[in-house]
């Protein structure tokens, strides 16, 4: 491919490659690709077992695939450590909330700067001026995302104590406090009431475009999906079984049968 | 005494850590007790004194394993160990190469800290109560290496050292008694201050992140097993200092001074000062300190038992520590304010 043809194409922001995943003789897995585009929410649909947590776990560095490859801006991050995931851009979100259930929400955001911050031991007991510095930059970026998010009120509350759907968008700040430029949100629908998860919806939409983060879905929640979605990819048995767009995924037969399963059954 | 033990290990990992902003005092409080600690050495005898410069010595040591176990939620039954690391350390500087007592603090320091961050390598696939087990076989192997025959000539063996008493210096008319009192507060109140700077800043929430939630802590961009090794290495390194000052304090070190009785001491010193707490270090320490004497006083021939009813009213009565203490004061106090 020449470069101009390179150019053309707009490069996908992370770009999943053939990628399987094998569990003793189970195959997670078989051979799933699809990309990303730059300021997509793209869905990952499928039933119980169709992989999607496997493929999350993947993208987030827990898992190890056994065959191809995840491409985030052309470079593949397969080699780093989970820890070094969040420095390139990539944060996440937990299925059932996993907070630090003793600090405080305003700590638990400071945490999230930590991809974004460095500092050592000895200065940070000694506290001179360049880690005063660095701190107040941390609150001050802290700050703004608790005030996007709403929850200034609750910023010195311990996280532990809060409803469920507070402790969802705790979750959320502290994801957004390390910069993301992908942020994948494991199930956020999980656990809410109608009303919440149409909030929510507007929440992730709103963070799409007004914070530019590409947004990774995993979701059983249908209605969501396909609200807020541009790009759906439905799985199933760990094969990607189609991809497009959520008008087009929802009309597509393998699809329906997944879900509601044949007449031959 | 064991049973009462037994208590508290199983105990601690239902106590809940305290979140980071309850984990110091109020600079009222702070300067009152400040205030306390630098003038009560003018009105006591010798021996009191000496009791106080121990009651900061082991304060410190209480105050590291708080950074451990509160900090990052590590367990150590091992704290002994660098205790006496720190107090040969000093010795040995001291009287075989005639150093400067001042001068082996930080070498003490850093000596410790290299041996527990190394320590804090294969612990890394530890944790809770596999972790204290692991950690107890370090204070067990502690006293017999440093009685070992080839180290003879330095440590002293069996007979262990005697170390010589610092005079107060530039001429000041103080007693030695008191001189190594006020050494000893400026070295605490520096230590206690980098400790509360260290978890109130960038690396202590990653601590604590990684002590609430290791996976999600990782997905942080938080080395977490760099951060483990690194809370072994700065607990290890402040418990040396106080095993340094102990050993100069005390003026004498031996391999029997550091068994594991030593290190379950400052576990419970932790337990009663509330775990994660680092104000509660104090009274932690005071109470291993002070409560021994306090039984021996009541029963002399059953002054082991008499601890160990002591110690379980402190555990039933406040679970949480000296920490639960000052919670339920300052509610007072506030209501009383309030009126």
């Amino acid at each position: 491919m020449t470069q101009a043809q390179l150019a053309q194409r707009q490069d996908p922001l992370l770009a999943v490659r053939d990628v399987s995943v094998v569990f003793g003789g189970i195959v997670a897995l078989n051979g799933v690709s699809f990309d990303m585009h730059k300021g997509q929410i793209l869905g990952l649909i499928g039933p119980n077992g169709a992989g999607k947590t496997t493929l999350f776990n993947c993208l987030s560095r827990l898992y190890q695939p056994s065959a191809g490859d995840i491409l985030m801006e052309g470079v593949s991050i397969l080699k780093r450590p989970p820890h070094r995931i969040a420095e390139i851009g990539i944060g996440r979100t937990f299925q059932n909330v996993a907070l630090f259930a003793n600090l405080s929400v305003l700590d638990n955001v400071r945490v999230g700067t930590h991809a974004r911050t460095s500092s050592d031991i000895i200065s940070d007991s000694l506290r001179p001026p360049w880690v005063r510095r660095s701190e107040a930059s941390v609150n001050k970026k802290v700050h703004e995302i608790l005030g996007y998010l709403d929850l200034e009120d609750v910023a010195h509350a311990t996280v532990s104590g809060l409803p469920f759907g507070t402790q969802k968008r705790v979750e959320l700040a502290r994801a957004l406090a390390a910069d993301p430029k992908i942020l994948l949100l494991d199930e956020p629908a999980g656990g809410l009431n109608h009303e919440e998860v149409h909030v929510l919806g507007e929440l992730i939409r709103r963070i799409r475009d007004e914070r530019h983060v590409t947004v990774l879905l995993v979701e059983h929640h249908m209605g969501l999906v396909m609200s807020i979605a541009d790009h759906v990819v439905a799985l199933n048995f760990g094969r990607k079984l189609a991809e497009g767009t959520p008008g087009e995924v929802q009309a597509d037969p393998d699809v329906i049968k997944a879900y509601l399963g044949s007449k031959d059954q | 005494m064991s049973a009462a033990v037994e208590e508290v290990v199983t105990e601690a990992p239902a106590v809940e850590a305290v979140p980071k902003r309850a984990m110091t005092l109020g600079t009222g409080t702070s300067l009152t007790v400040l205030a306390l600690l630098v003038v009560a050495p003018l009105f006591v005898k010798n021996f009191i004194i000496f009791q106080m410069t121990m009651l900061l010595v082991y304060g410190l040591a209480v105050l590291a394993l708080n950074i451990l176990t509160g900090g990052s939620g590590q367990f150590s039954l091992g704290q002994s160990a660098f205790y006496a690391i720190g107090a040969y350390t000093s010795a040995i500087l001291m009287e075989q190469y005639n150093v400067n007592y001042v001068l082996t603090l930080p070498v003490s320091g850093a000596l410790c800290f290299a041996a527990g961050f190394l320590f804090g390598q294969p612990a890394l696939r530890l944790s809770g109560v596999y972790l204290a087990l692991a950690t107890f076989a370090l204070a067990t192997a502690m006293p017999q290496l440093l009685k070992l025959n080839f180290l003879e000539p330095w440590t002293g063996g069996v007979q262990g050292l005697v170390v010589t008493k610092p005079d107060a210096p530039f001429g000041l008319p103080m007693s030695q008694d008191m001189w190594l009192y006020y050494f000893t507060l400026v070295i605490t109140i520096a230590i206690y201050i980098a400790s509360v700077n260290l978890l109130r800043s960038r690396s202590g929430r990653a601590f604590m992140a990684i002590r609430d939630n290791e996976i999600a802590a990782s997905a942080m961009g938080i080395d977490v097993a760099l951060y483990k090794t690194l809370a072994f290495g700065v607990s290890a390194g402040i418990t040396g200092v106080a095993g340094s000052l102990g050993a100069i304090v005390v003026q004498f070190v031996a391999p029997d001074s550091y068994t594991i009785t030593l290190a379950i001491a400052l576990f419970l010193g932790m337990v009663v000062g509330g775990v994660g707490w680092l104000p509660g270090s104090i009274v932690g320490s005071a109470f291993i300190i002070f409560v021994p004497n306090i039984a021996e006083s009541i029963s002399k021939g059953l002054s082991g038992a008499v601890f160990g009813v002591l110690l379980f009213l402190v555990i039933f009565a406040v679970p949480h520590g000296a920490r639960q203490v000052a919670i339920v004061c300052q509610q007072a106090l506030a209501k009383y304010k309030r009126r």
